[in-house]
Parts: C-alpha cells; structure tokens; sequence
C-alpha cells in the first residue's frame, strides 16, 4: 500500500511525460489524476492503519549507495509524522490536479503542466518517507527540481525564468548546509540512518570535533547546518527571497508547492529531526528567533503588497515562521499541527485567488479589483472561510494550531521564547489586517477594473469549485476534529514514537496552564486587525494612501521588502560575476597563459629574434663578437687561476 | 578465447579496424560511408567484447584479473595486461564512449573522412592501453601516444584557432610527460623492475618517493587539469570537432585521476600523504575559481570545459581523502562526468552542426523548436548540478562526504560547488533553451534526429540507471579501493611509528586522522 501511494505519481509522470504528446491535454489528465486520486484514497487508510491504529513499517525498495560505512537503501520508513505529510501531501496534490484541469484548460502544454506536478509529488512522497538522509536529500533536490520547472512553466516570460533560477539557487545555498550537517553526522556516528544516528545522539550530547578549525560541539553543529537547509526549502528569513518570486509560476503551483507542501518540508525536516535536535538547546533558540523573526518580518511587508498571489505568499512565508517558533520551543506537534491545517486553508487561499485571477483575465494587481463580491459569490465564499482560518476566527482550523503555537511560546521560560511571543503576537494583528485587506480590495468597495474586464468576469466551472469546496470543509473543521489528536489529550498515543521529546520538555502541558490574558491575545488581535482592516478599506479608503504619504520612509521599506532583494545583488550577485570575469581575464589570461604557454613561447620568439639579429653578416660584428669574448676568457683565467 | 587474451582483444581490435579503413578504396562518397560503417561496426563490436569482461569479472578479490604476460623488449621490460576494479570500469567507459563519438561525426565530419576514423580508432587502442597495462614502459607508451591522434583531431579537423590550441595543449602535456619518463627511469633503477604488479609492493625510499610523486603529479595534473594547469582545456574543447571534445572530456581527463590511483597513491603513500594538503587546496581552487569563470563565459563549450575542470577538482579531492568514501566516490565521479560532460558535449554539438556557432547570445527559446533536444539537455544538465537522481549526484556526495572526514575546511568550501555549478548550468541552460525565439535563423531548427537520439539515448539511460542503482559500480570497486586504503593507511602508519612522536602528531593532521 505504502509503495503504492509514492509510487502511483511517479507513473503518473511517467505516462503523461513520456507519452504526453499522444495522449493530449485529456489524457494527459486522467493518467495523472487517477493515480493520484487513488493515491490520496491509500494515504488516508493508510492515516488510520499507522496514525490511529499505531503501526509503523519499514519497506525496503531497493539499495542505492553503498560504499564502506556509508550505507544509504532505497526505503520507505511510515511512523505517525509520516503518515500525517502523506495525508497533506496526497489530498492537497489531488485537489490541485483536479483543479487544473480547470484552470490550465486553455494552456496547449498540458501534458507537461501534469506531468511536472505528478513528479513533484513523487519527489515529495519520498521526502516524506525517507529513512535515511541521503533519500531524504533525494526528495528535497526533486521537488526543487520540480519546483524549478514549474515556476518556470512559462518559459517565455523572462521573469518567470529569472525566478526560477533564483528559487533553484538559494535552495542550494540551504542544501550546501544540509550537505555538511548529514556530512558532521556521518563522520561522527559513522551512518546515514535515521535511526542509528538516533540511537547515537544522547551519547554524542558533549562531544565536540574540529570543525572550520574550532572545537565545536557535535549536535549543536549538526542541528544549525540541517536548520540552514531547513532555512532555504522553508523560506525562512534571509533565506526567503525566492518564494515570493515563486509566484511566477501557474497558481495551482503556488497552492501545492509554495504553501502547502514543498516549502514545509524544512519544518518536517526539523520534526523528524526532533531526536536530535531535543539534545542542543542552543540549536532550539536559533530556530524559535529565526522563525519569530520570520514571522513577524514576512507579515509587516505583506501589509503593503498590491500582487494579490504575493500577499499570500508573504503570508505562507509568516506562517511557516510560527511553525519554527513552536519547533524551537519544543512544541514539535503544534509545529505539525499547524503545517496540517495550514495547508488546507492556504491551499484554499491560493486555489481561491486563482479563481478570481481566472476570472479576472489574469490580472493579479488588487488595485485593479474590487467589488467582485456580487460577480463571484461563491470564490467569496471560500476566500472569507479561508481567511477566517488564517487569522484563527474562533473554531476554524488556525484558531486551534495558530493560537497552540502563540501559547506555546509563552509557556517556555527561556527569554528568547518571550520574544518569539511577542512577535507572533503582534504577526498575528498583522495577518488579521492584511489578510482583511486582501479580502476588501478584492471583493468590496468600488470596482476599478476596466469594463473589458469586467465583462468576462465569471464564477469558475465545477472542476474548480469542487477542490475549493474540500479545502473549506477542511478550513473549518480539521482544527475542531483532530486538535485532541495532534495536540490534546490523545496526542501521546498518536506521535508515538515519531516525535522524540526529552525528559525535561513539557511544553504540550504548560502550555494549557498559561495566564487567560495570552491565551486571549491572539484572538483579540485578530479583532483588531478586522476593524484597523474594516476602517481603512470600507470606511474611510482614503486613510491608507494619507498614512503611506506621511510615513513614505517606512512605506518605501516595507513596499520593497527591506530592500532584502537589492542587498543580496549588491553583496552577492554581482561580485560573483565581476571575479569571475575578473579571475577569467587576468587569473588565467593573463597570469596563467601568460607566465605558462603564452609566455614561453614569446620567450622562445624573443631569443629567436635576437638570436637572428645576431647574425648580421657584416666582418666586423664578428670581430668584435671574438675580441669580446677573448677578453671575457682572459679575464676569468687571470682571476680564477689566481686561486 | 581465452580469458588470457580478451584485453589484448579489446585493446587491439580498434586497431585491426584503423588497418580496414587504410585499405578501404574507391570514389570518395563510397570510401566515406564505408570507412563510417566500418568504425561503427568496429568500435560497437569492441564494445560488447568488453561487456565480457564486466560479466565475468570477479568482484571479490583485487588482484589482477585477465592477465597476459609476453616478453616484449629485451628481458625486463614486458608486455603485461590486466585489470583490477579500479581500471576495468575505465576501459568500459572508453568502449561505450567510442561509438557515440563516432555516429556524432556522421555528418558534421566531411573531409578527409578516412583519415579521421583512422586516428579515433587508433586512438581507442591507445586509451584502452593505458587502463590495462601493467607494465610502467607499456603504460607511458599507451599513455602518451594518446596525445598525438589527439593532437592531430584538433589541428586538422578542428575551428579556427585549432592551431594555437593544438599547441597548447601538447606544451603542457608534454611537460609532465617528459618528467613522468625521468621518473620511470628512476623507479626502474631503484627496483628493478617495470612491472606494475611488482613496483606496485615495492617500497620506495622514503624521500626518493617525493620526487617520484612530484614528477608524476606533473603530469596527471595536467592531464586532470588541475589549477593552475588547466587553461589548455577550454582552448582545446573549443577548437576540437565535438567528437573530439567527447573524448578529451570523457576518457582523456580521466587518466589523470586513474594514474593518481595506480601511481601516486599507492607507490608513493608517504609523498601522497605529505602533499594531500596541496592537493586539497589545488583542488578546492579548482573548484570555487573555475565554477566562478564558467559563469561569465560566452562559448557553451567553454563553460562545459570550465565546469568540467570543477568537477575534476572534486575528484582530487577524493582520491587524496584516501578513504572508502572518497577514492569509490572519485571513481564514480570520472565514470559519470565521463558520459554527463560527454553528453553535454554532444548536446552542443548537436545545435553547432545546425547554426554553426556556439555563442551563447546566438541562442534561446529552442525549446519552442526542438522538444526533445530540451528534455535531453536539462537531464544531463541536472546531471552537472549533481540532482540526487542521476549519476552526477553520487560521486559529489561521496567525495564531500570522505573528504569531510579527512579536513573539514576543504569539504566546506567545496561545497560551495553545489551553489556555483547550480548557478552557471542552469544559467546557461535558460540563455539557450527557455525564452521566445528572437531570431529568424532559429525559427527553422530540426528537432534531434533519429541518428542524434540514438547517440544521447544510451547515455541519458546511463546517467538515470545508475543514479538510482549505482550498485553495480560500487560492488566492481569496493574490493580494490578496500585494499587500496588500506595499504596506504598501513604505510603511513608505519612509517609514522618508525619516525616517533613528533612528526606523527605532523602526519596525522595531514591525513586527518583523529
């Protein structure tokens, strides 16, 4: 069955990739999307049969590198963490599927389109199901891969290209990291296992080795660098330029890959890590600020976004942020938690703005909307519904997981966890806010869209409706149905094993025993970004361009994301291109070639030259040449002889 | 047949082929497409012979296997092949290599047709020579004969400045070679001996070892390249015909690291463990500098030669961590960068015989045009980033992870390659492949013939086969590499216990023994 569900996409790849061009647009869609429906189907059995039912499995595929002690097979290892990614992984990837079919039908490059998001989820499955960390690092490089074709799936658009390559690149600046952390395990422990390096750990906690010329601790080291790769796929702060231009890609792209699944991966990656990482409470504190810093930064520059898709985008980017928070808190199951939940109501989110997009003629500038709430009732629908779980409206789903994260924080005692509470605080006045915002440009007010526009504005067909539809019900209800799972009384029996907390980690139990007032904020915050949201928007429209024209400074720098962009081409892009000419032209042009064969052979010219003038055929040059060289060997004689 | 004499076979059949086409008579379209034919014919045959070897080589031990032995010149100096899990895999390479090269020249070779097959299938004995012998005179026979079939594709089948190239090239590899001769005098004097089998439980003195070493890493690293001796190979990949370019890169290189196996690392250990660290940094050089050149370069072929010169330094870099990890790593890495670097060669090829340039600005948007051109590209261009997946992923890995345990310093900064060769492939990639057409001349480019999807179709195979099961790799070498490492790490310790306390502590930074 386990094999069935990774496999299932990866014939469906297969099929649509390699036979596409016969099959055509409709055939293409069946042989992807009825695998992969069926895969979702096994996934949730399979939810049951290792989530409720407490069974986990090993399943050997087949061997791969194998070389000395470096032993790293081809296997699917299912405990608990994974059957959860399986469920988001295959639910979400069948309703994106499906809702292409929609969305795409005008694209005459169907089959690819298909073919690509079938490999994506392939990729991701084996992520997901990794037992050691080279399979690991197999499905992280593929869905990067995957991730690279699809936002470049329109080839002709330089941007779309240029974006591509920059999410390629930084998510390898992030590998470079999980290179070296699997690298300090292996030579450390002597193994690529993820459960020999487990058992190894609690022995390894005061060890230190030489690393970069200092004696550094093993675990601390280990966990920073795995964080680093964690950093690039989750798009976390200073490594989080990428996503945002992600958006290039087709939407369906952006609701699986960049907020549901792929760009979670970094948070699985640090659960599953949660037997090493538990060891170094150092490595903990960096990713609870990182992820704080992350979620507080992502939100203020998604105040000011005009790109409807961009304002979703910073807000995954915030959102993954909380979910490292609580990671770095030790609160591994809210972490999950909250990626289960999010990636319905993001997708919902992402599948509902590429309805309106549809329906817009593809235009994605909230400027140019509005009113389209009597056009398209029912995306308005699933948009509000979505935005209620975004913002943790009470009993949709982020009021369970989000508002787990912000109490989890408050629970730990260690300053930086106080920081990453306050800031997820006041990230979470900021997504209520924006994510209003987006809802009232878009849906309310005055349209400003042109007529031609307007005309073709349109609900979108079933094929579409019908994934949004699955994806509210989950919006609403998955927060209420498995909170007592995940999080709640049952968690223990479910995580099992999968979750590795030590003896001191009680944060799932402090954090229920926190003071009324922060179990509160988040909710009272969410109220007050709806009215700041209700003001500026519907009441008086004029407030946020007077507030952008007094505070232009500030605007500037959260309209152009810190200018983060424009740093790293400074520090970064240039340079690289400017040595490496430099080191082209002047390292081996003229230093190498010159000193090496250029030079040589000019020197050999040279004498040769010389040599030739030499011989100028007039008596007395050489003459002259034979009374020198007479003199030359008198002279040596008188003196050497003299010894 | 026997099993004594299949590598003489293999070794010797290109060459009964080259005699075929010397004879070979009549109008010149006919003497054309028969001498094509015979090449084919010859290098395809040679190449299922040599899959017998593969088949009934035992992986079990790492001795010499298929070994024929013949007094050749005088008493001492004999002719003796064989081949360990180390060197059979190379002479695979070369076989499976050949024909591509030569169904790559089917239409773009015009003139003098005949005398071009000649030299590539003389050159295919040569290169298989070099990966048997097992003799040191043999060897350097093989080894630098090599250089003038080679020398003569480039100066007269070659573009433009084939001239310049051609010398280039022959200045540096001639330099290394004359001092690899010295060498072999000096190791014949010493013991004996030019049997390879012999010298290769021969101790060297231990200061003699270093000139040794020193002469014979001037010339693999040149052959590698290693930086700073690599500025020949962007020259000759851009002047030599693609076939041309697909040997340079595919086997040539790769005798370099396959003499630092059989030379270097096991007759001179204790140089080889004192010069680890310059090897390391040349290697680490090697990397970073020229993976930053490939990025700013205009000519496709010089970026693959650049990149190439990059992947060679993670090579290096392995085989001197001397540990399991890194000397299999290292060999895979030649036997993948042999078909991906090959493959990339004949991807710009393939657009070269259609549009005549390789100017990077002079392309983009194929895509549009040629489909299946594109998805051939981007899988041996993923292959050069090193996607877990293809082959180019497993030897990288290995290599940083042995040599991580070795010096942590010199694995980091290797590891930036994974970021550079990331940034430069597929920069490249979308300057030809992605983007609208904008120019007419390639609005009427020809998708991949049946001919040139026949050529890449083997290697696309090869690179995903044994990206996902490199196991029949790994089970040929791990027994030679196994007592490979340990008889280095044995000489080292040895000669450590002999010197005392001092310079052991030295020694042990050196190899990273902790």
């Amino acid at each position: 069955m386990f094999s069935a569900i990774v496999f299932l996409p990866l014939l469906g790849f297969l099929t649509a990739g390699i036979f596409g061009r016969w099959l055509g647009p409709r055939g293409a869609q069946i042989a992807t999307c009825v695998p992969m429906v069926i895969a979702a189907i096994l996934a949730a059995f399979a939810f049951v049969d290792v989530g409720l039912q407490g069974e986990t499995y090993r399943i050997q595929v087949l061997t791969w590198i194998n070389s000395g002690a470096f032993e790293a097979d081809w296997r699917l290892r299912v405990d608990t963490l994974t059957a959860v990614m399986l469920v988001v992984v295959t639910w979400v990837s069948a309703l994106v599927h499906i809702y292409s079919i929609g969305y795409m039908s005008h694209d005459p490059q169907q089959p690819r389109f298909f073919a690509y998001l079938s490999l994506f989820t392939f990729a991701m499955l084996m992520l997901v199901t990794a037992d050691n960390f080279v399979q690991l690092f197999f499905g992280w490089e593929g869905v990067g891969l995957a991730s690279y074709l699809l936002i470049g799936f329109w080839y002709k658009k330089p941007s779309a290209n240029a974006a591509a390559i920059k999410a390629f690149v930084v998510n390898r600046i992030g590998d470079f990291g999980l290179i070296l952390g699997i690298a300090t395990l292996f030579f450390t422990i002597g193994s690529v296992d993820f459960d020999t390096v487990f058992k190894a750990i609690p022995e390894l906690q005061d060890k230190t080795f030489l690393f970069l010329g200092y004696d550094v601790p093993v675990v601390t080291t280990a966990c920073l660098l795995l964080f680093m790769g964690a950093m690039g796929k989750s798009a976390q702060f200073l490594l989080h330029t990428w996503l945002p231009d992600a958006m290039e890609g087709p939407t369906p792209v952006s609701a699986l890959i960049h907020a549901a699944t792929m760009v979670t991966a970094g948070v699985f990656l640090v659960a599953r890590m949660s037997p090493v990482f538990e060891f170094s409470p150092f490595a903990l504190t960096v990713v609870t600020i990182i992820g704080a810093i992350t979620a507080f930064f992502a939100a203020t520059v998604g105040l000011v976004q005009n790109d409807i898709k961009r304002v979703i985008a910073y807000s995954t980017c915030s959102q993954l942020g909380y979910m490292f928070a609580a990671l770095g808190v030790g609160a591994y199951e809210p972490a999950v938690f909250h990626l289960f939940t999010h990636a319905f109501f993001k997708a919902l989110l992402f599948l509902g703005s590429g309805s309106v997009i549809h329906a817009m003629s593809d235009e994605q500038d909230m400027r140019k909307m509005g009113g389209l709430f009597r056009m398209i009732p029912a995306t308005w629908l699933m948009m509000i519904i979505g935005t209620l779980a975004l913002t943790g409206f009470p009993f949709t789903a982020g009021y369970f997981s989000k508002d787990a994260i912000i109490e989890a924080t408050f629970a730990g005692e260690n300053p930086a966890h106080m920081f990453a509470f306050v800031m997820l605080v006041v990230a979470a006045l900021f997504t209520s806010f924006y994510s209003w915002r987006l809802i009232f440009l878009t849906f309310h007010g005055q349209s400003r869209a042109s007529n031609e526009t307007l005309s073709h504005v349109h609900e979108s067909p079933m094929v579409m409706m019908l994934p949004l539809v699955v994806l509210a019900v989950g919006a609403v209800f998955a927060g209420m149905a498995f909170s007592d799972l995940f999080i709640g009384k049952a968690h223990e029996a479910f995580w099992l094993s999968s979750i590795f907390k030590g003896p001191d980690n009680h944060v799932l139990h402090d954090m229920h025993h926190i003071p009324a007032w922060a179990i509160w904020a988040p909710t009272a915050m969410m109220v007050i970004g709806l009215a700041v949201a209700v003001l500026f928007y519907l009441v008086k429209p004029e407030l946020p361009k007077q507030l952008a024209r007094e505070q232009e400074p500030l605007y500037k720098f959260l309209l152009n994301k810190w200018y983060v962009d424009e740093i790293y081409d400074f520090l970064f892009v240039r340079p690289a291109f400017w040595v490496g000419r430099l080191l082209w032209k002047q390292g081996d042009g003229r230093i190498i070639d010159g000193l090496g064969p250029d030079g040589v052979s000019a020197r050999v010219l040279d004498v040769t030259r010389g040599v030739v003038r030499l011989q100028s055929g007039y008596l007395y040059h050489y003459a002259f040449a034979m009374l020198l060289g007479v003199a030359a060997l008198a002279t040596y004689f008188m003196f050497g002889g003299a010894h | 047949m026997t099993d004594g004499s299949i590598l003489s076979l293999i070794t010797f059949l290109p060459l009964a082929g080259a005699l075929l086409i010397a004879f070979v008579r009549g109008d010149e379209a006919t003497v054309a497409r028969n001498v094509r034919y015979v090449a084919l014919w010859t290098t395809g045959f040679t190449f299922i012979l040599s899959l017998y070897i593969w088949w009934k080589f035992d992986p079990t031990t790492a001795d010499f296997q298929f070994v024929q032995e013949t007094e050749w010149l005088g008493s001492s100096i004999n002719y003796h092949v064989g081949v360990d899990g180390i060197s059979m895999l190379f002479v695979i390479l070369t076989t499976f290599l050949m024909p591509a090269c030569i169904l790559a020249s089917w239409e773009s070779i015009q003139t003098r047709v005949k005398e071009y097959m000649i030299a590539f299938l003389v050159l295919e004995t040569l290169m298989i020579g070099v990966f048997c012998s097992l003799d040191l005179v043999q060897f350097y026979i093989f080894f630098e004969g090599g250089l003038i079939p080679m020398y003569l594709i480039i100066g007269v089948w070659g573009g433009p400045r084939r001239i310049y190239a051609s010398f280039k090239f022959f200045l540096y590899t001639l330099l290394g070679s004359l001092l690899m001769l010295l060498a072999i005098m000096a190791m014949y004097w010493d013991a004996g001996t030019t049997d390879i089998t012999v010298l290769l439980n021969h101790d060297f003195p231990a200061g003699m070892q270093t000139w040794l070493w020193l002469a014979f890493f001037a010339s693999f690293a040149v052959k590698m390249p290693m930086w700073p001796v690599h500025t020949w190979l962007p020259d000759a990949h851009v002047e030599a015909p693609t076939a041309g370019s697909v040997i340079l890169a595919g086997i040539l290189l790769k005798m370099g690291g396959y003499g630092f196996l059989r030379f270097s690392l096991p007759m001179f250990p204790l140089a080889s463990a004192d010069f680890a660290p310059l090897v390391f940094a040349l290697s680490v050089i090697a990397i970073v500098y020229t993976s930053l050149v490939a990025l700013v370069q205009e000519d496709m072929k010089k970026l693959i030669a650049y990149s190439s010169v990059a992947h060679m330094g993670f090579v290096t870099m392995g085989i001197f961590a001397a540990n399991q990890q890194g000397v299999q790593g290292s060999i895979f890495q030649m036997l993948s960068h042999g078909w991906v670097s090959g493959a990339l060669f004949l991807c710009v090829g393939v657009i070269y015989d259609r549009l005549h340039t390789r100017e990077i600005a002079a392309y983009g948007g194929l895509v549009n045009r040629m489909p299946l051109y594109a998805v051939a590209f981007l899988i041996f261009t993923m292959a050069n980033v090193g996607l877990p997946g293809t082959s180019g992923f497993v030897g990288e890995f290995l290599t940083l992870m042995g040599t991580f345990m070795v010096n942590t310093w010199v694995a980091a900064l290797a590891a930036t390659g994974v970021i550079l060769s990331a940034g430069y492939a597929l920069y490249l990639y979308r300057r030809v492949v992605f983007g609208e057409i904008q120019r007419d001349v390639l609005k009427s480019m020809k998708d991949l013939n049946m001919r040139e999807a026949l050529t890449l179709a083997p290697l696309i195979v090869t690179t995903l086969f044994f990206g996902i099961y490199p196991a029949p790799i790994f089970d040929i070498t791990a027994v030679s590499v196994e007592h490979l490492v340990a008889n280095y790490h044995a000489a080292v310790e040895a000669h450590q216990t002999a010197m005392g306390g001092g310079v052991l502590t030295h020694l042990a930074g050196l190899i990273g023994i902790q």
